[in-house]
């Protein structure tokens, strides 16, 4: 049973999560995830960490209620515990040599956006951070995102919050202001790293996306994660989740990620 | 006298088409009367060749003449001698290919169904925890809890060794637990195994990952002054067809995962499992009948298609069997070559050439020829069951680990690796293969541990 030191709800489909994970937090890199299976019947759940302090032997991982497993998980109270934890899992993220990175994060991407911009910011390097959100009540990590970034742009797709529009309206605002950047990481919905990819093979700028596709065990053994990138296919879990966004194939994820969610049962008598 | 029956006295089963609606046992196991029929079976050779197909050796004759004389417990004690599991081993052996292939009853008839009768004893004799042994000060550290890893846990621990088991998933036993389904290998007797090695002071750790959680270093700087690693072979193989991304197409092991780690079967589990009308496997292992007759149960029609013929197809014959009588269809000499999607991106079909059998490969085995000849078929959902090969997450983690062109791990005759001190055994030395396999493997690598620890005592 792993102890939650912390669980702190940050709007009203997303709660933080801090664990006593000494191990893990030992270990653990930017970009990397963890899989939390609550208890005995629920389904095991990855997530990216989104903070790590080796010191107090802790991480967090931010969770989006979507399916009943993760809305189980937000309503976790600060003393509750889970069952199993298990990780850190995947490559970390390589951020070479960049030392101009725009960050972007949609939604609950925030929550990896800002420990990646944090890395980058850590390095020494030149971090502007855009953040997008569907409405004002949806927004997290707005005063932690602030602190970090050199330039800190807040988007929503209503105007409730910082400018009207998308992340990508933001992107080409910077690019045509005359920003050069060597480094774009983006993090959040498929469709918007998808655009945001658009964006930046345009401008030939080298593009980071992190992957979250249906998985089971997190080390290559399910092989649900397979995504198609630069024509080959791979396992996230162990080759990601980070990739060169402008290699992966978003719509065949789209598609992948929607699996459980509709019935495409064929009709039997054509089945002879 | 001898019965001199030439067929093995029949296992009682669930009937096929009631099995497909449940998840309990197939096979019943003998009533006492059926056992001792069988039991009776057994001509006692001199020179006993059924022992020396096993590969650990258990002494078959003798066990049998014990259960004769009624004595269970007798026998149990002679299997357990040579084989901790023979609850699992009962069940899951392919006894064909080894102790029954020697036994001379199958001249003119059919072998003594070893294998039924080991299990009447694992499951009728008296329960009995082993005593923990005196501790002789060492520890050893195994990776992955799977047959390998769980038999070199027990000899081990049977020696004094302090023994320590790490498990990536949340559950220990291996393919035991996520691969082999419930109705082959009910999950309580993976339990009751476990229970025997928490009681010779056996410490199981699930939840970590060696590699990623811990490493080999974190490990040998713990102390461990030997470790035992058999983390099995887990990567899923695939065909590189069009389509196999599509959604719908599943490696055997997401399904049996799915299904038997997960219990996604059961209502109260929140694991989803994918709802299909028509499945295709594609394989002819027994991995493929287990994910075969799991989709049986859990969706409507389901077809195996295999590339070569039944008389080829790696599978236990009592598994294809089984198979049939759950009214799978059998599909072989075929070969997909595409897979159809919808405009969504799910499955709608495959496409199938059709083979024909060429000359033996190294193995002795016919090869599949293509013809060239195409047929459709309609399906919602595929399963690739092709294979696995071994997980490369250690290694990439421990560049003094040595491995071959398969990427399986290189050890010596004493089943020690290029690390010194460590030893490997089982799918991740040999490639996918059998649970008995690694059974003897991982006792094997027990019995080189012990020597090279305590050389005085051999």
């Amino acid at each position: 049973m792993v102890e939650i030191l912390e669980a702190r709800v940050l709007n009203p489909q997303i709660t933080l999560l801090k664990l006593k994970a000494e191990r893990i937090a030992k270990k653990v890199q930017p970009g990397q995830f963890v899989i939390l299976h609550q208890d005995e019947k629920a389904e095991r759940i990855p997530l990216t960490i989104a903070d790590s302090d080796p010191q107090e032997g802790t991480i967090t991982v931010i969770v989006q209620a979507a399916g009943e497993s993760t809305k189980r998980l937000c309503a976790l109270k600060t003393g509750d515990s889970i069952r199993d934890v298990v990780g850190p899992l995947g490559q970390a993220t390589d951020f070479g040599e960049a030392q101009n990175i725009c960050v972007i994060g949609g939604g609950v991407g925030c929550a990896i956006a800002y420990p990646s911009a944090k890395a980058c910011h850590q390095r020494g390097a030149h971090v502007d951070l855009i953040a997008g959100f569907k409405n004002e009540s949806l927004v997290i990590l707005k005063e932690e995102m602030t602190a970090i970034a050199d330039e800190f742009t807040l988007i929503s797709d209503d105007g409730s919050t910082g400018k009207q529009g998308f992340v990508t309206d933001a992107l080409k605002e910077k690019l045509e202001q005359g920003k050069k950047y060597d480094l774009v990481i983006a993090i959040g919905p498929i469709i918007m790293m998808k655009m945001v990819c658009k964006v930046t093979e345009a401008a030939g700028i080298k593009t980071l996306v992190s992957l979250n596709p249906i998985m089971i065990d997190g080390t290559g053994m399910c092989g649900g994660c397979r995504v198609t990138v630069g024509g080959k296919v791979k396992f996230a879990c162990v080759d990601g989740p980070d990739f060169d966004g402008h290699q992966v194939d978003f719509d065949e994820l789209m598609q992948r990620n929607r699996t459980y969610m509709e019935d495409h049962r064929c009709h039997l008598e054509e089945a002879k | 006298m001898p019965n001199m029956q030439n067929e093995k006295t029949p296992m009682p089963l669930q009937e096929g088409l009631v099995r497909i609606t449940n998840f309990e046992e197939v096979a019943l196991g003998y009533t006492e009367e059926q056992m001792i029929n069988e039991a009776d079976r057994c001509l006692h050779c001199v020179n006993h060749p059924c022992t020396a197909g096993c590969p650990v050796s258990v002494m078959i004759p003798d066990f049998i003449q014990a259960l004769k004389q009624g004595k269970i417990d007798e026998a149990y004690g002679i299997i357990t001698r040579t084989n901790s599991f023979p609850t699992i081993c009962g069940r899951v052996c392919p006894q064909e290919n080894q102790c029954e292939k020697n036994c001379v009853r199958g001249i003119r008839g059919e072998a003594v169904a070893i294998g039924r009768l080991e299990r009447y004893v694992a499951d009728h004799h008296t329960p009995v925890y082993p005593e923990k042994p005196q501790p002789n000060g060492m520890k050893v550290a195994i990776v992955g809890s799977g047959p390998a890893g769980l038999a070199c846990a027990a000899d081990l621990a049977k020696e004094g060794f302090a023994v320590t088991i790490y498990e990536a998933l949340h559950e220990a036993g291996g393919v035991l637990r996520y691969g082999i389904p419930e109705f082959r290998l009910p999950k309580r007797i993976v339990d009751e195994q476990l229970d025997q090695l928490k009681h010779l002071g056996v410490a199981i750790e699930t939840n970590v990952i060696i590699g990623k959680t811990l490493t080999m270093q974190e490990l040998e700087d713990e102390g461990f002054q030997a470790v035992f690693i058999g983390s099995g072979a887990g990567l899923p193989k695939f065909m590189g067809i069009p389509g196999e991304t599509a959604a719908g197409v599943f490696s055997a092991n997401e399904v049996l995962t799915r299904v038997n780690l997960m219990k996604a079967y059961r209502e109260d589990h929140l694991t989803p499992y994918y709802q299909s009308n028509h499945t295709i496997v594609v394989g002819g292992g027994n991995v493929a009948m287990d994910a075969a007759r799991c989709a049986r149960r859990l969706g409507k029609k389901v077809t195996i298609v295999y590339r070569r013929s039944l008389a080829e197809m790696p599978a236990r014959k009592e598994e294809v069997e089984h198979a049939m009588d759950e009214d799978i269809t059998f599909m072989t000499l075929h070969n997909p070559v595409e897979i159809y999607k919808d405009e969504k991106g799910f499955v709608k079909g495959v496409k199938l050439e059709k083979m024909e059998l060429g000359e033996p490969d190294e193995r002795g085995r016919r090869s599949p020829v293509p013809t060239g000849e195409m047929i459709d078929l309609v399906c919602d959902c595929v399963i690739m069951a092709l294979g696995t090969s071994s997980n490369p997450l250690l290694v990439r983690s421990e560049p003094r680990l040595q491995t071959n062109a398969r990427g399986c791990l290189v050890v010596n005759e004493e089943q020690e690796t290029t690390m010194k001190n460590v030893y490997a055994g089982g799918d991740a030395v040999s490639g996918a293969a059998t649970v008995i396999l690694a059974l003897g493997a991982g006792k094997k690598a027990a019995a080189s541990i012990i020597k090279a620890l305590t050389p005085n005592k051999a």
